[in-house]
């Protein structure tokens, strides 16, 4: 049975980038594990010879010209809600990425 | 509660001016505001709605053809991209976001006459049963305020039911149309998956996620269908549309309808198998052969889509990083104190839950023992209803296992939650279209039928529905 401890939980917050408060870790280790025990239940299930579904639509490459369109977009219409306006010159700029 | 015409009418007398859509869209606004007490909508878009309305009654008064749904009001399941008001989700970390463009199914709408007066509330980014996984507020069912509307499409479900508008849009990922419209006590209709455009319309499991819609009958469900469904460039998922969606009349005799035994048996609550069963007596009165089907997989389905949806979830929600457009942190130190910052103040419980347990199932070492082993009992399952639509030609079941439940009775409990999907995942988890019908009540709260029928059987779904319908009436 899988159980989540307080360093598992953290380990997925930093993948997925996500600040936790100390409460939200403990609260998430008890639930992520009640969880993950009821969808274990697919383990015992007998699929041999069986492939994966990936998608259900039956479609299979669709295809169009390798083209510009234009939908009538201004590049400032599609950048109007970054946050605090740090848009130069059409691109986004953020904080520092290295120290 | 007010009625409404259908939408056939309502367009109708609009183009002939016997109707005013300014008027309609006055009556829809008024509606809103009387029952702002079930806190359905997050927004209107009044201003917007009033300046289509007079361009509509003015197209009409110069002879102009408007479309089949002229003037008809309707409401937007708020994580639709529209016009005219924010698109959040019901979620913080996207308040404030106005869509730069709208999403297609809303396009093909306005194309033909509709015209959106408000936003409807929901689950955030449409992650529960109930609406009380809202960011801002729960809605309330319309017939009990002390209990949930369902979810997530609760405010859609809410306001139909409430007469706010003849129609609303849906999205269901699990059951979100089908569980709402089961509670809320309206038709909710789920197409094939990929019938139409998700294109516009916030992610949350992108191999789930249907669009649909939230009716008072279903000769309203079959019209909005046949305006949205169809490919659409921007959606590389949608499926060729067959010719109509609009019924024909059909016949129940020699009908091979399918009761699947796995829903009728433990768990479901008395009242709701005596109203499930007594609409099946019906059918069977009017001439359908009645078949019990077992679908041994079946059960399975919800453990199945509480790993695919997550493991999907986490992706979609990758991209609210806090730099490119809602919520963002301040006094963040670098480039990831603002994604962590931004991500875990701007989500709610419930995203940041799916979001780990995601990003848990998808992870090396974990990915083969859960993601890719809920994609190959995926595949059992399917398998199963396929070989069940070679014997019947539609299954019927229950919606949920109970009638809507009390505000706040399964908030502390996730997985409690969670298992209200469990009549309704088996159809994403396959692709399958289902419908939630009216078919009565227990304890003066509304219970839902639900059909369900081969892939891309649409218009077969919805001519049979509209008989059933009738049948139950």
């Amino acid at each position: 049975m899988a159980k989540l401890t307080r360093d598992d939980v953290l380990k997925l917050a930093q993948l997925a980038r996500l600040e936790l408060s100390d409460d939200e870790v403990e609260e998430y280790s008890r639930e992520l594990s009640e969880i993950l025990q009821y969808v274990e239940q697919l383990g015992s299930v007998n699929v041999s010879g069986l492939e994966p579904t990936n998608q259900v639509t039956g479609l299979t490459n669709v295809m169009r010209d390798d083209e510009v369109r234009d939908y009538g977009y201004e590049p400032l219409d599609l950048l109007k809600n970054v946050p605090y306006g740090s848009v130069e010159d059409n691109q986004i700029k953020v904080k520092r990425m290295i120290g | 509660m007010a009625a409404w015409p259908s939408l056939a009418d309502i367009a109708d007398k609009v183009q002939a001016g016997e109707l005013k859509a300014a008027d309609l869209v006055e009556q829809s606004l008024k509606s809103i505001e009387e029952n702002a007490e079930f806190m359905a909508i997050i927004a209107t878009t009044d201003e917007r709605a009033r300046q289509r309305a007079r361009s509509i009654d003015e197209r009409v008064a110069k002879g102009e053809k408007i479309g089949r749904l002229a003037g008809v009001p309707y409401i937007a399941k708020d994580n639709f991209l529209t016009f005219g008001a924010e698109t959040t989700a019901a979620s913080n970390i996207l308040r404030g976001f106005n869509a730069p463009y709208q999403a297609t199914a809303i396009e093909k709408l306005e194309a033909e006459g509709a015209i959106c007066v408000a936003k409807a509330n929901l689950d955030a980014f449409a992650h529960g049963s109930s609406t009380e996984n809202s960011d801002f507020f729960t809605t309330l069912n319309p017939h009990d305020k002390s209990r949930v509307p369902g979810g997530s499409s609760g405010g859609s479900s809410a306001a139909v039911v409430l007469g706010m508008a003849p129609m609303a849009t849906g999205t269901d990922t699990g059951g979100s149309i089908r569980q709402p419209a089961s509670f809320s006590g309206c038709v909710g209709y789920k197409p094939t998956y990929g019938l139409v455009s998700r294109s516009g319309v916030v992610a949350m499991a992108s191999s789930t996620d249907v669009i649909g819609c939230l009716t008072t009958n279903v000769d309203d469900a079959a019209l909005t269908i046949d305006i949205m469904a169809g490919r659409d460039d921007l959606d590389a998922t949608t499926l060729e549309r067959e010719n109509s969606y609009i019924p024909e009349a059909v016949n129940l005799k020699g009908r091979k309808i399918g009761v699947i035994k796995e829903y009728m048996s433990e768990g479901l609550d008395d009242g709701v198998r005596e109203v499930v069963q007594a609409a099946i007596d019906k059918l069977q009165a009017a001439g359908a052969e009645i078949h019990e089907v077992s679908l041994p997989s079946i059960g399975l389905a919800l453990a199945i889509y509480y790993i695919i949806c997550p493991a999907e979830v986490s992706s979609n929600l990758s991209r609210y990083d806090g730099q490119r457009y809602g919520y963002s942190a301040k006094d963040a130190k670098d480039l990831e104190a603002s994604y962590k910052n931004s991500r875990g103040q701007g989500f709610g419980k419930e995203a940041k839950r799916r979001i780990m347990i995601g990003t848990h199932v998808l992870s090396s070492g974990y990915y083969d023992a859960y993601y890719k082993k809920a994609q190959i009992v995926r595949t059992k399952l399917i398998n199963e209803f396929e070989a069940a639509f070679k014997e019947v030609d539609y299954l019927v079941g229950p919606v949920t296992p109970t009638v809507a439940f009390k505000i706040g009775q399964n908030s502390d409990d996730p997985m409690q939650m969670y298992l209200n999907d469990i009549m309704t995942a088996a159809a994403n988890i396959t692709g399958n279209p289902a419908i939630s019908l009216p078919a009565g009540s227990s304890d003066n709260l509304p219970v839902g039928l639900q059909i369900m029928a081969p892939h891309r059987q649409d218009a077969g779904l919805l001519a049979l529905s509209k008989k059933v319908e009738e049948v139950l009436a």
